[in-house]
């Protein structure tokens, strides 16, 4: 019983991780950039979502949709002011811009919000409790999996079918061949930072669903971890970060239960090395040739 | 006498204004000390200034020299803690040694070893990844040595060292060195100016001497364009370790310094969060350039002091500045235009008009 309970909360953490990790994978793909701050607009989804229920008495839906409105908002603002300037500079300067981004926004959240840990209000996602004979599931678990599979699903017919979509795959295989067919990538590049950005949105509502409470630093480790998963998975493949986030968020939990609360991350990241070492393209990512 | 090349005429003068500077800024403290004309404050920041000093510099050797983005530096630095008040502990209550001076020698070698340790079992692995993996591996690392540290305790008894790793099963009449979560307790403060006076110079003679040696150049082509190094039979790995190893081991020295500064240390003191403190010192400073970050490392580690009223908006500044630096000196539009601009003033206030363009 004790494993299946644990098998469920890691299923549930993983899902939330592979929302986040999906952010992540499509920015990596496609701007070829580790978008550090990922993480942090995760916490101000939560935050928007928190205020919105908290203050200014929305419904539960209304909230998570305001919040996806204004995350979606800020990312496209971050990738326009901070991250488009650098498109053609070293790896090196845009990482450390994305680490830059990260702190201002948990800066500028601590300065909106307090210092202090603020309790999620419960709503329609965590307000009941399943029984399944001597198991009990909370429905954030149920709807977590479920928005993780619903996500996955239309983020993957949206990529195969629609124009804006195949636009997107593009880019991130060839940027200057793209460009030559008359894709505008500024523009695809914004549409990944917004629909990432929402994504992280929801992810944010989720996150605090099962682990409610809220403060500036909330998004930071989920989103590094989120980052390791999508790697495991194999960085800018879809159901790769599907995969990884999933087993990420079970090896966590396991681990937690049974070798060491204390040391759960130390084994994530071990997870993250491992696999960079052993398969750098990761579970379910194509090795990538180097030209010279 | 042999003539120099103009190069290597401005390299040494930049070596002999670096050091320099870090000899008049220790005597005016020194005789500002022996004066008592010193505030409280700041002789209070002044072991502190040095180990950051040497942190940045440090650090400065990996992503400016080495250019690749190190995100655990406060990792190492925390090894060098914990093992400087280890050792410093044990040496005094086993073997009875009361001169500090010694104590403090061995313990701040002993944490610098160490650290070399671990950066050469992080960099083995670390080091064959590139670009964004590596920093985020880093950064793995840092977060892993502060997991196992909050579960490590190491007492001593009879002049003999325990220890235990996630339960607290050591015999009843150990003396705590390392007690888990509490950190490194029951220091005993032996850190001065000094010696931190001294760790800075031997960082300097060791960062500047190894980045302008052959070993150096390769390091540095391995930085701009590692195929070609690599295809010019330069051993990228190898190289990239040493920066990587040297950089380690001399945060571990300040490290022990740090730790060996205070009555505690705790894990929380080498988070994420002082990692990107570093970074921004090297930053500020300028990726590469050494005496920079010395200046930005003492600036920025006085200046909060100073300004506390502005204490809540410390790291937002930082965030900003870390966004600007990196955009003014990446953008091309902007690059060009400051230089431009740079170019204005040298017309006006210099005689010469030597050469266009500003240094990178």
């Amino acid at each position: 019983m004790i494993f299946l309970d644990n098998l469920i909360n890691g299923l549930s953490l993983g899902s939330i991780y592979a929302i986040i990790a999906l952010g992540y994978t499509m920015v990596y793909g496609i701007a070829k950039m580790l978008n550090f701050a990922h993480g942090d607009v995760i916490m101000v989804g939560a935050y928007i979502a928190f205020c919105g229920l908290q203050y200014w008495g929305l419904p539960p839906v209304m909230a998570i949709l305001v919040a996806m409105a204004v995350c979606t908002v800020l990312g496209v603002t971050i990738e326009g002011l901070a991250y488009r300037p650098l498109r053609q500079a070293a790896s090196l300067a845009v990482l450390i811009t994305a680490i830059g981004m990260s702190y201002l926004l948990q800066n500028l959240a601590l300065m909106i919000w307090g210092a202090n840990p603020k309790s999620f209000p419960r709503t329609f996602i965590n307000s009941s409790i399943l029984r399944v004979g001597e198991l009990s599931i909370s429905s954030a678990t149920i709807i977590t999996i479920l928005a993780n599979i619903v996500i996955m699903v239309a983020l993957t017919l949206f990529t195969s079918k629609t124009k804006m979509g195949k636009a997107m795959r593009c880019v991130s295989e060839d940027r200057g061949a793209a460009e030559l067919m008359g894709i505008n990538v500024n523009r695809t590049i914004s549409l990944t930072f917004a629909i990432g950005s929402a994504l992280a949105a929801i992810a944010g509502v989720l996150l605090c669903s099962s682990y409610p409470i809220l403060q500036p630093t909330t998004g930071s480790m989920p989103g590094i971890k989120a980052f390791t998963a999508a790697v495991f998975g194999g960085i800018g493949s879809i159901p790769g970060a599907m995969l990884g986030g999933v087993l990420l968020g079970v090896i966590e939990i396991f681990g937690k239960a049974y070798i060491s609360t204390e040391l759960g991350d130390a084994i994530v990241f071990a997870v993250l090395i491992v696999v960079l070492l052993v398969k750098p393209a990761g579970l379910l990512g194509k090795p990538v040739r180097e030209k010279v | 006498m042999m003539k120099m090349s103009k190069s290597k005429r401005k390299r040494l003068i930049y070596n002999c204004v670096t050091f320099a500077l870090v000899i008049v800024a220790f005597i005016v403290l020194q005789s500002m000390i022996a004066n008592k004309t010193i505030t409280r404050s700041l002789k209070g920041q002044l072991v502190p200034i040095c180990c950051w000093v040497v942190m940045a510099v440090s650090l400065n050797l990996v992503i400016g020299i080495s250019g690749e983005l190190s995100l655990g530096h406060a990792g190492f630095m925390s090894v060098g803690a914990y093992t400087g008040a280890v050792v410093s502990g044990w040496l005094l209550r086993a073997f009875d040694m009361q001169d500090p001076t010694l104590r403090l020698v061995v313990a701040v070698a002993a944490g610098g070893i160490l650290a070399g340790i671990a950066g050469t079992l992080i960099g083995i692995p670390v080091l064959r990844l590139r670009g964004d993996y590596l920093a985020i591996v880093t950064l793995a690392f840092g977060e892993i040595i502060r997991n196992l540290v909050n579960v490590l305790y190491i007492g001593t008894a009879n002049g003999k060292l325990y220890f235990s790793f996630l339960n607290k099963e050591l015999p009843a009449d150990v003396t705590m060195l390392v007690d888990g979560a509490k950190g490194a307790v029951k220091i005993k403060p032996i850190s001065t100016f000094t010696a931190g006076f001294v760790l800075i110079i031997l960082t300097l003679i060791v960062v500047l001497n190894l980045v302008n040696s052959r070993a150096g150049r390769a390091i540095k082509a391995c930085r701009d364009n590692r195929i070609a190094a690599e295809s010019m039979g330069v051993n990228v790995t190898k190289y990239k370790m040493m920066a990587f190893v040297t950089a380690a081991v001399l945060a571990g020295m300040a490290g022990a310094l740090y730790g060996l500064n205070s009555s505690t240390v705790v894990p929380t003191q080498f988070t994420f969060n002082q990692s990107i403190n570093v970074l921004v010192f090297v930053v500020l400073g300028g990726l590469g350039n050494v005496l920079g970050s010395i200046i930005s490392a003492t600036l920025l580690t006085v200046l909060p002091e100073i300004l506390r009223a502005f204490a809540d908006y410390r790291m937002l500044v930082y965030a900003v500045v870390l966004i600007l630096v990196m955009i003014a000196t990446n953008n091309p539009i902007i690059r060009a235009w400051l230089t431009r601009l740079g170019n204005i003033f040298r017309h006006k206030f210099q005689r010469g008009t030597e050469k266009g363009g500003a240094a990178r």
